[in-house]
């Protein structure tokens, strides 16, 4: 049959808060053809996590839904009342939702997750439904999955939550499969495996609605992309022909912010090259075989470290890695339990913080989270100008980072991600450090919003010479901005060097593996 | 879990030693309570001192109690002469029939009523409805009570513990309190839940709300509700004491403010002793429910 | 009876006039306490046995009681004795509750420790209870209730602190301020002091309430300010006995001690709503 599994023209979402009205969708027009993979990229407020639950009639309290067609497998579903609906979630369409940890019930093991879905649209009897829930298992590829039927979701791994979530969504046999960021909780290498599973699933006959913010991981697996902005289709299209010549203006903005190998030493938000920088030979911070200890595990394990001034030096590792812990022991937040750090020539470590308070100011931190540093009772003019002599104004900080003296007076809450991270980068420019220690500052942002952060970031280094310390598990911002790297796993430092080196001529088996995992645009070019 | 079974010991411990402290702070000479309006000779005050052991120093005095307490024995009334076991033990059973069937009509209560009342206009009146019931002195509800059905209406006595009949008003008002308390728990919980991603992936599965709802959102709802166990206990107690006074019943009620206005220390110190003990342990037990209901808390 | 102190995450959308109404009522309770003689005429100790259990009338709002004396009045004066015992009463337990509270949260392990059992053995009694006990070492009067009340709800607020000023310790901001060179005293007054200390306020408000109705029950038992004193408890104790030909003289001031409640919850409420942002 030719006929689409899914087709929708002039979709309009609309959401009643109090006296607000938002428009989440503003009349958009797709078809999904059986068995293909689509996909819906845009950032955050273009709706199209919103369009996808749509489709299953979940759009969310409040919502008023108008189009001029919306047909699920031949059937209008304009007129579908609640049962319907019903019938069609879970036997029509399976959804699959980022972070199986909070998307599954965490008071019921995993399998009565999974055999729910048999049990609502009455697939078999009890005894049938038990064997089906392990060949479903299996199906994901779960290893040993009468045990980890049992088991409640906490107790398994983020890939195996992920699976046994897409184990439920596939349950009742629907023909549509429904992603919406599946893959962003996870780690690298456990992407990896999960977009792989999902590609399977399609190769057996399912037809996949992709829905994400990362350009690079849709390449792998879809075939056509529609990118949404604003609740609007910008542009669609083939995946490979529009990731390699894309014409709306938005999509190229989109596609230019993504931080890689190629846009080395170019502005991510705009055009033009970042200004040069050539760090200096002396050492700023240089730390030597550092552990640390917590009960009886080994969070950090040798650790060696060395950052000269205005060096940009990028740590990448994957949950676990310690690579938090490095900061920590770095920014002398906790003792090490063995091995030292120097700080601007001076001991760092193994000492009262008397001794550290002096150097204090010349090391800032900047975190994933900048709401939680900030005090909430203070205006962002306060927080800038902590660091601040008394009488001196923080316009000028403010300015630098993108904002202006209409801020001085707001509250942080009232601010957007990508705002808030400016003032925490405005507040730790203030005391003019040597070394800012960035623990994933953008890694919470839109990729719009991530490209101008690592453009200011990269400005800061070349025009004040301050030294960074880039902590991240994002391989493509840290081969953009870095200018060596050290790859963690498990507490020690698999390898390190110029970056460029350990990307093209990885020595370490692991570093290999990381590479081959993640997911990037030249792959679908 | 034998971690948290010693921590409630300690507390244990130090409740009874802070009462114990308290009946030493106690203005007064110990003898005179003793003697109360009775005969008052230097023969007699030797002989109750003797009797009462108050000649041996206060550490000894303190360490006596607390082994004595450990074996269930709690003293002798200073006013009735007679065990404080005994005078206890035979009122416990009225309280403990009001406190028990509050107990379970509030909780009953309460789940209907949060469960039920989803919609706006219910979820308004009856929240509404809570806060008076919260914020209502427990006598005001009784004498309401009393005032309408047993006088106005006679339907049921006035006072007394006569059969079912007697119990039914009193056991309403102290369950009133705390089912509207309750019901503002659960409600906010199933609130909570029912926003979380996983009561999002249970609808996409095609569930009905209702489902939703009781398979799997009460679960969540019930885990804070579980751990206010000890301090509804708390409620339940001091509004029995009440509430006996209203309805003129008999109980632990009556004893204790008798001990109270009479100075009968070793009951009052007994009663209030009793109830730390109770609280522990019923503590203790919904800490055990909460790893049962979670998993998450379970370590293995 | 205890108040719920969850905060109600979605505002069930109670009317503006509802607030309005609640503040005005305090206020004219807080009348009632100041200047009872502008609320209510005559003395509250009047008896006037020729008017015994009158029904409330035009001369008499809320009716008069066994002795003749005027209800209304001794419903207005009465404000007196239940807001000021609780008042005093929270007060002891909020700013002994507040300081033991972070002291707790900010000692070491062992400190903390013994802090927090103590915290667990006296509400480990039930307030009435604990109440009584300390009523049977020193008496009852309005003294004893203050304290007795005072000690009994200082745990809550000092575990409620206590857990504050974890969450604040360890806070994004506290750490930050490290990185400027904040010495230890420096980020506890900056910071952690007047974040810990946020919340207090409102939870007093709330707390209130709840003194309000234990000194009204106590005072029901005979244990508080002791007869003529016009204390709503026990003004509700003595009408007790003439129910059934005269109810106002027990449900009036039972609704005054209601109606109070109510309104300091309200109010509480509101004020969580509004600072829910501003508190950490």
């Amino acid at each position: 049959m030719n006929e689409p599994l899914v087709s929708v023209a002039d979709l309009h979402v609309t959401f009643q808060l109090g006296k607000r009205t938002v428009e989440a969708v503003r009349g958009i027009s797709f078809d999904i053809q059986r068995g293909e993979c689509l996909a819906i990229v845009g950032e955050s407020g273009s709706g199209k996590s919103v369009t996808a639950r749509t489709l299953v009639g979940l759009a969310g309290p409040g919502a008023e839904v108008r189009a001029t067609r919306l047909t699920l497998d031949g059937r209008d579903a304009l007129g579908h009342g609640p049962r319907e609906w019903r019938r069609l979630r879970g036997a029509f369409a399976g959804l699959v939702f980022q972070d199986a940890l909070v998307s599954l019930d965490p008071l019921r093991p995993v399998g009565a997750e999974i055999g729910e879905v048999l049990r609502t649209h009455a697939v078999g009897d009890r005894r049938d439904r038990d064997a089906r829930v392990l060949q479903l298992l299996t199906d994901v590829h779960v290893p040993e999955p009468e045990r980890r039927a049992r088991q409640y979701p906490h107790q398994l791994s983020g890939g195996l939550r992920q699976r046994a979530l897409i184990a439920s969504a596939i349950a009742g046999g629907p023909p549509l499969l429904i992603a919406d960021e599946p893959t962003t909780a996870l780690d690298v290498t456990v992407q990896a495996q999960i977009l792989k599973l999902l590609a399977e699933r399609r190769a057996a006959g399912s037809t996949l609605l992709l829905i994400s913010h990362d350009l690079a991981v849709v390449s792998r697996i879809a075939d056509r992309v529609l990118v949404l902005r604003e609740g609007r289709i910008v542009e669609s299209g083939g995946t490979s022909a529009l990731l390699s010549g894309p014409a709306h203006p938005y999509t190229k903005k989109l596609l230019a912010a993504v931080p890689s190998a190629a846009s080395r030493g170019r502005r991510l938000s705009g055009p033009g090259l970042v200004p040069a920088a050539e760090p200096a030979a002396d050492v700023v911070l240089a730390a030597e075989q550092l552990r640390k200890v917590y009960g009886r595990q080994t969070v950090v394990d040798g650790v060696d470290l060395s950052i000269r001034r205005g060096e940009i030096v990028g740590l990448v590792g994957e949950s676990g890695s310690g690579k938090t812990t490095v900061a920590q022991l770095l920014f002398a937040l906790v003792a090490p339990a063995a091995g030292t750090v120097t700080f601007e020539g001076a001991s760092w470590t193994g000492g009262p913080e008397r001794r550290r308070r002096p150097l204090r100011r010349r090391m800032q931190l900047i975190s994933q989270d900048p709401l939680s540093s900030f005090d909430p009772r203070w205006t962002v003019g306060r927080i800038v100008a902590e660091a601040l002599p008394r009488a001196a104004s923080a316009v000028p900080l403010l300015e630098r980072v993108g904002l202006g003296a209409d801020f001085l007076d707001r509250y942080p809450r009232q601010l957007s991600g990508g705002q808030r991270q400016r003032v925490a980068i405005a507040r730790a420019l203030a005391p003019r450090p040597s070394l800012i220690i960035c623990d994933e500052p953008v890694s919470a942002l839109d990729v719009s919003v991530q490209a101008q952060v690592l453009d200011l970031l990269a400005e800061i280094r070349a025009t004040d010479g301050t030294a960074l310390l880039f902590i991240s598990h994002d391989l493509g911002v840290v081969h953009h901005l870095a200018d060596r790297i050290l790859v963690m796993h498990d507490g020690a430092v698999v390898e390190s060097g110029p970056v460029d080196e350990v990307f093209h001529a990885p020595r370490h088996e692991y570093t290999r593996a990381l590479l081959a995992a993640v997911p990037t645009l030249e792959a679908a070019a | 879990m034998l971690r948290r079974a010693a921590a409630g010991l300690v507390v244990l411990w130090a409740a009874a030693t802070a009462a114990y402290l308290a009946l030493l702070a106690a203005p007064g000479d110990t003898v005179d309570s003793i003697i109360g309006d009775g005969a008052d000779t230097p023969l007699i005050r030797s002989q109750i001192i003797r009797e009462w052991h108050l000649d041996r120093p206060a550490v000894v005095q303190y360490l006596d109690y607390l082994w004595r307490a450990a074996h269930g024995d709690l003293g002798r009334s200073y006013l009735l002469q007679r065990p404080v076991r005994d005078v206890i033990g035979e009122q416990v059973w009225p309280t403990l029939k009001l406190a028990l069937s509050a107990a379970l009509l509030g909780v009953l209560l309460a789940l209907v009523l949060a469960v039920l009342t989803r919609r706006p206009w219910a979820r308004r009146a009856s929240s509404t409805a809570e806060l008076v019931l919260v914020s209502t002195p427990p006598f005001l509800i009784g004498i309401v009570l009393l005032s309408v059905f047993s006088f106005r209406f006679g339907l049921f006595p006035v006072s007394g513990d006569r059969g079912f009949a007697a119990l039914v008003l009193p056991a309403v008002t102290l369950a009133l309190p705390i089912a509207g308390l309750l019901t503002q728990v659960l409600r906010d919980g199933l609130d909570r839940a029912l926003d979380e991603p996983f009561a999002v992936t249970a609808r996409a599965r095609g569930l009905r709300e209702s489902t939703v709802l009781v398979r799997h959102a009460l679960r969540h709802a019930l885990l804070p509700a579980v751990t206010l166990t000890g301090w509804l206990f708390g409620i339940l107690l001091g509004g029995a004491v009440i509430i006996e006074q209203v309805f003129g019943r008999p109980g632990l009620g009556q004893v204790t403010l008798s001990a109270v206005t009479s100075k009968d220390m070793p009951v009052v110190l007994a009663v209030v002793v009793l109830s730390a003990a109770v609280y522990v342990v019923l503590n203790t037990a919904a800490d055990l429910a909460n790893l049962l209901v979670d998993p998450r808390l379970r370590r293995s | 009876m205890a108040l719920a102190t969850a905060p109600l995450r979605r505002s069930i959308g109670k009317p503006r006039w509802g607030l309005s109404v609640a503040a005005g009522f305090l206020l004219l309770a807080l009348l009632a306490t100041l200047w009872p003689g502008l609320l209510a005429g005559a003395d509250p100790l009047a008896a006037d046995p020729l008017h015994v259990l009158e029904a409330p009338s035009a001369a008499h709002w809320f009716g008069t009681d066994q002795l003749g004396r005027d209800v209304f009045d001794r419903v207005v004066y009465g404000a007196r004795h239940s807001l000021t015992i609780g008042a005093a009463a929270t007060l002891i337990a909020v700013t002994a509750g507040v300081l033991l509270g972070i002291v707790a949260g900010l000692a070491h392990r062992l400190a903390d420790e013994a802090l927090s059992r103590s915290f667990d053995a006296l509400s480990a009694f039930p307030l009435l209870l604990l109440a009584l006990l300390f009523i049977a070492i020193a008496g009852p009067g309005t003294v004893s209730l203050v304290v007795a009340i005072g000690i009994a709800t200082l745990p809550h607020y000092a575990r409620v602190v206590r857990s504050q000023t974890f969450v604040v310790r360890q806070a994004g901001y506290v750490t930050q301020a490290v990185a400027f060179g904040a010495s230890r005293p420096r980020l506890v007054l900056r910071h952690v002091l007047p974040n810990v200390l946020g919340p207090v306020p409102v939870l007093a408000v709330i707390g209130l309430g709840e003194a309000i109705l234990a000194a009204a029950g106590l005072s029901f038992l005979g244990m508080g300010p002791q007869p003529p004193s016009p204390e709503w408890g026990s003004m509700l104790s003595e009408g007790r006995d003439y129910l059934g030909i005269a109810w106002w003289a027990s449900v009036m001031p039972g609704i005054a001690v209601t109606l109070t409640v109510i309104s300091l919850t309200v109010v509480g409420r509101h004020l969580q709503r509004r600072f829910e942002g501003r508190l950490p």
